[in-house]
């Protein structure tokens, strides 16, 4: 069944067309990946799905409720871990980790219960009293991403959650994304090709504002005769070998 | 719920950082002491009342209210620029959560601010009554002003130029304009003139008003301060419903 489907979806600022006419479907439980150049419309289309800013044109539908439609039934079912590392710093793990369950309608016995279920699946269960700004930056972005997973969303929107790391932080989080697959729709934006490789089920690739290829990494090779992941990405966005 | 959840995030934010508890509390603190210092060291027989803990505290207890300013636009513009501010934007919180949940705790804090000054300038003479109640209340308005525009600050500027504008500039305007530090009819003219003009000798005035007993002296001053502060506030509303909605969270 498909859990995101979007149609003709649009965002214009001014005279730039940011996302132009995105047509994709996103069946439940798939980890798919949206790879680009800067400027390619990743983070916009991700914005667009979660709400935080209105299509110019088309719609998309999540889990049945349109975002342009309900918006809140969207924001309901979903959630997102931004680009930088959006944690109240002066709060403590479980505190963060609370703040967000509240937010999202959880009793205060039920917050604690599982912002501590998820400290543990997310190795922050010895730091839960510090404050989030004493945490190392690979610790920070765990946080970041155990706080968009602690309101039980079944679409989640990773945009560049590795950005920054070095390279154990890095793996240590592709850990935890990989045990999300089959139980959560992710959306994963990212710059690097191998962590797209390692995490995702399918790969689209965006070149200013137009998804030009959807498939599994082995498809985008062939499709493009080249030997590589990133000499597919390449050649699809309008690079020489 | 939700605003109380956002509430209760932003006083600890606010308040787990030890200069804003310096500002926000020692610092009137230190000012009372210190103009007390000064009225004591002026003769009896000069009768100059300039520094007396009556004129002294009630200007300090408004004065103090403009950290606020530097406090909520510090926030506002550190959650926007961590995504924090995206992160929630995301969620179904609404405009109202988000409105209500970074004023209403300063708000608390201003009331537990004038208290404390009161409390304090009651140990160094200040007649304590039901008057005193009155002055605390006074406080709310004029922070609800500063309020307004730390949001309007914080939503569209860096933190650097936030504390620049809200905490240098609009502290010394503040402190300046107040009458607080040097009185305003021993400078007189154009300074005064625009003193006037500006909500925060008017909020002074009310105070002072509120504590000799004064009540008519209260109300006209007190509208200009609310004058004040539904304009920028309203205008901080609007930039923070438009933030929502716009582009870049």
């Amino acid at each position: 069944m498909s859990a995101i489907t979007t149609t003709n979806l649009t965002k214009k600022y001014n005279d730039v067309t940011a996302v132009d006419g995105l047509n994709l479907s996103i069946e439940e439980g798939e980890l798919f990946a949206l790879l680009g150049m800067n400027g390619a419309g990743k983070t916009t289309t991700i914005k667009m799905l979660s709400c935080l800013i209105r299509p110019t044109d088309g719609d998309a539908v999540l889990l049945g409720d349109s975002i342009k439609d309900n918006p809140i039934a969207v924001k309901q079912k979903t959630n997102v871990s931004p680009q930088e590392t959006a944690v109240a710093p002066n709060l403590t793990v479980l505190e963060n980790l609370e703040l967000i369950a509240g937010i999202y309608g959880r009793s205060a016995e039920a917050s604690t219960k599982s912002a501590k279920e998820l400290s543990l699946r997310f190795g922050l269960d010895d730091v839960l009293k510090k404050k989030a700004k004493t945490l190392s930056g690979g610790m920070q972005r765990r946080l970041s991403i155990a706080m968009a997973l602690i309101s039980d969303p079944q679409i989640l929107f990773l945009d560049e959650p590795t950005l920054g790391l070095d390279v154990l932080a890095r793996r240590e989080l592709w850990a935890s994304i990989k045990q999300l697959k089959k139980q959560v729709t992710i959306i994963l934006t990212s710059h690097y090709l191998e962590e797209v490789e390692a995490l995702s089920d399918r790969i689209g690739v965006m070149t200013k504002g137009r998804l030009v290829a959807v498939g599994t990494s082995a498809e985008l090779t062939r499709q493009t005769g080249t030997a590589t992941l990133e000499d597919a990405f390449v050649t699809l966005s309008g690079g020489e070998l | 719920m939700k605003i109380l959840l956002f509430s209760k995030r932003n006083a600890k934010e606010i308040l787990r950082d030890p200069i804003n508890l310096f500002f926000g509390l020692g610092f009137p603190l230190v000012l009372l002491v210190l103009f007390s210092i000064i009225n004591s060291a002026i003769p009896a027989e000069a009768n100059n009342t300039m520094f007396s803990i009556e004129n002294t505290a009630p200007g300090i207890a408004i004065f103090g209210t403009a950290f606020f300013a530097l406090f909520s636009g510090m926030l506002l513009s550190k959650d926007r620029t961590t995504s924090f501010l995206m992160r929630l934007f995301a969620s179904p919180m609404t405009a109202l959560d988000f409105i209500f949940g970074y004023t209403l705790p300063i708000l608390v804090m201003a009331m537990v601010q004038g208290c404390i000054t009161f409390l304090a300038a009651a140990l160094l003479g200040l007649p304590l009554s039901v008057n005193t109640l009155l002055a605390i209340l006074i406080v709310l308005p004029i922070t609800t002003l500063f309020v307004g525009l730390g949001l309007l600050c914080g939503s569209s500027l860096n933190e650097k130029a936030v504390s620049g504008i809200c905490g240098a500039l609009l502290t010394n305007i503040a402190g300046w304009f107040s009458g607080v530090w040097i009185p305003l009819d021993l400078i007189g003219g154009v300074f005064k003139q625009i003193a006037e003009v500006l909500p925060f000798y008017h909020g002074v005035e009310a105070a002072k008003g509120a504590i000799s007993g004064d009540f008519n002296e209260i109300l006209p001053h007190l509208a200009v301060v609310l004058g004040y502060a539904v304009v920028f506030y309203g205008l901080a509303v609007l930039a923070l419903w438009r933030k929502m909605g716009s582009d870049k969270a």
